[in-house]
């Protein structure tokens, strides 16, 4: 039992110690990579195919989200004779936490699975071992420009996710509730702030590189066999999800705590 | 290419050498202290049975995989504690042909085998697209270069990886099973490349193969590996002679008493 649980430990402290290795191999090939004209160059199909895989999901989702949250807080904030101000909570809960976690949660889905099938099925292929034996070093060459396409594009997406939840917020409130579109807008403007701007922009920075990290870790030491790649690729998913909402309420406690530290407690009616 | 210069011409000098290696994967093991010694020039055959280690040798030979014990030099340069970024100047005087030919899935034939070649050298794409053209005239397939790795059948992409291989021409080419899966006179054209590659470059190489009439026509010596060990070292024509019954069933392509008894106490029972 108890010798049971040390391998467990050993085992996982050692996966956590590859883990860092990767991450921190990865980041000197950044470092080497960003200023190289042929690292973009292996990025730019990267984009293409992280946004044409996530943009349909994320406006899919952002909207409907954006309809829900309005229909929901109408009746409680009319009640209360707060409902033109309806557009302040609904845009803060976006741009702060929705938008960032809609597009991470789906950039992981779409992207982060097909991402560690890829790099899973190459190493199962021994295509990594053919990179490293050829000299061309396999983190360079695979993990950089995915780990740039999901971490420049997440914050892309999650202002979609925002702006088609606005919408679908003011098509609610103003065409389907009958409040005057000027105060709606003019109190969004009002309250949101840089900051709030600020905290999903870094939220999203944070969710997308997370998000390529886990993926191709979990594709590059994926086990042999269909099922490893199977596995991996699930794995690869769950792990991302958790620790989107982990993060989430991590950085957003700690986010809050430093903005009431700076300028003091901000009512949102 | 990049190494002409250094290119050993003498018969005698070693290549590469093996001390005393040792690996295993967890419970394992596959070799327990091996020693070999590769001279230039010289055609070196692996033989032994299916998961006998005869790949595992081969990547510890280009540090695809680091020994748990022992040391690996090439010429007279330890190499298994090399980092990864030390290696690079070595990696293009080998070429290794993997077991399942690890095409790269995302490139076309043309970019395959040209890739080591645009990885190490600074030759003009139309340079690159003549030495391309050139090595997969030797395997019998110039005229592919647009096709993908998954439009070929498996002989195809193994002569493929074979091009590549031998796109820089390096002084050390391991083959791991070139012959599998190819119809008789395909499988004799690359018995015939293999020697003359040795012929007119004085390449070093390995061969693993099951295949013993190619075993003999190739090889300057045999090897036989079973359980982490040599259990044959010698001449083609020795090992016609040799009396070791594994190494007689092996040569004879026979089952052996022991098997075979095994199989009748099976079926008894
Ligand atoms: N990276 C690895 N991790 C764990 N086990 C491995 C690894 N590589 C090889 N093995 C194991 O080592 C043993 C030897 O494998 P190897 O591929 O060298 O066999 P082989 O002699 O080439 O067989 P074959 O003729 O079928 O190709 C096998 O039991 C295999 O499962
Ligand atoms: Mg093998």
């Amino acid at each position: 039992m108890i010798s049971a649980l040390g391998g467990r430990t050993i085992a996982s402290v050692s996966a956590m110690g590859q883990l860092s290795l990767f991450v921190w191999q990865m980041l000197r090939w950044l470092v080497v990579g960003v200023p190289q004209w042929r690292t973009w160059r292996r990025t730019m199909p990267l984009f293409y195919e992280v946004g044409n895989r996530t943009l349909p999901v994320i406006l899919v989702t952002g909207t409907f989200v954006g309809l829900v949250l309005a229909v929901q807080s109408y009746d409680q904030l009319r009640a209360a004779g707060f409902e033109q101000r309806m557009g302040v909570l609904l845009s803060i809960t976006l741009v702060q936490e929705l938008g960032p976690v809609l597009a991470g949660v789906m950039l992981a889905g779409r992207v982060g699975g097909a991402l560690t099938a890829e790099l899973g099925t190459m190493r199962v292929t021994e295509q990594i071992a053919a990179l490293q034996v050829m000299g061309a070093d396999p983190i360079r060459q695979l993990v950089v420009p995915r780990f740039l396409a999901c971490l420049l594009l997440a914050p892309l997406l999650t202002f979609f996710c925002d702006v088609a939840g606005s919408l679908a917020g003011w098509f609610v409130a103003v065409r389907l509730k009958g409040i005057p579109s000027g105060p709606y807008w003019y109190y969004i403007r009002d309250a949101i702030e840089t900051w709030d701007v600020g905290v999903g922009f870094a939220k999203s920075l944070v969710f997308g590189a997370a998000i390529a990290i886990i993926a191709c870790y979990k594709g590059f030491t994926c086990r042999t066999g269909a099922e490893g790649v199977g596995q991996a690729c699930t794995e690869s998913f769950v792990i991302s999800f958790i620790v989107i909402l982990m993060t989430d309420f991590f950085l957003g406690t700690f986010l809050s705590g430093l903005y009431r530290g700076i300028y003091g407690f901000k009512s949102l009616v | 290419m990049v190494s002409a210069g250094s290119r050993a011409g003498s018969g005698n000098e070693a290549v590469v050498r093996l001390v005393d290696v040792h690996k295993r994967f967890d419970e394992l093991v596959v070799l327990s202290g091996v020693d070999l010694m590769l001279r230039a020039g010289e055609t070196t055959v692996v033989i032994g049975e299916s998961g006998s280690g005869k790949s595992v040798l081969l990547k510890h030979i280009v540090r695809l995989l680091r020994p748990d014990r022992g040391e690996v030099y090439f010429h007279d340069q330890r190499i298994d504690n090399l980092t990864e970024r030390a290696l690079v100047p070595i990696r293009p005087r080998f070429g290794f042909l993997f077991q399942l030919s690890a095409l790269f899935d995302s490139m076309t034939v043309g970019q395959n085998v040209g890739f080591p070649v645009a990885e190490h050298t600074r030759l003009s794409r139309k340079q690159v697209d003549e030495i391309v053209a050139r090595k997969l005239a030797m395997v019998g397939l110039d005229g592919i270069q647009s096709k993908w790795p998954a439009e070929l059948s498996g002989g195809q992409k193994k002569r493929v990886a074979l091009a590549r291989a031998i796109a820089l021409e390096p002084e050390l080419i391991l083959y791991d099973e070139p012959t599998t899966g190819l119809d008789p006179p395909r499988a004799d054209v690359i018995n015939e490349l293999i020697l003359k590659l040795k012929r007119e470059l004085s390449v070093t190489s390995v061969v693993v193969t099951h295949d013993m009439s190619s075993a003999l026509k190739v090889g300057d010596r045999i090897i036989m590996l079973y359980q982490g060990k040599f259990i044959f070292d010698g001449t083609p024509e020795s090992i016609m002679r040799c009396d070791n019954p594994l190494v007689r069933s092996f040569v004879e392509g026979r089952c052996s008493e022991e098997l075979l008894q095994a199989l009748h106490e099976k079926g008894e029972a």
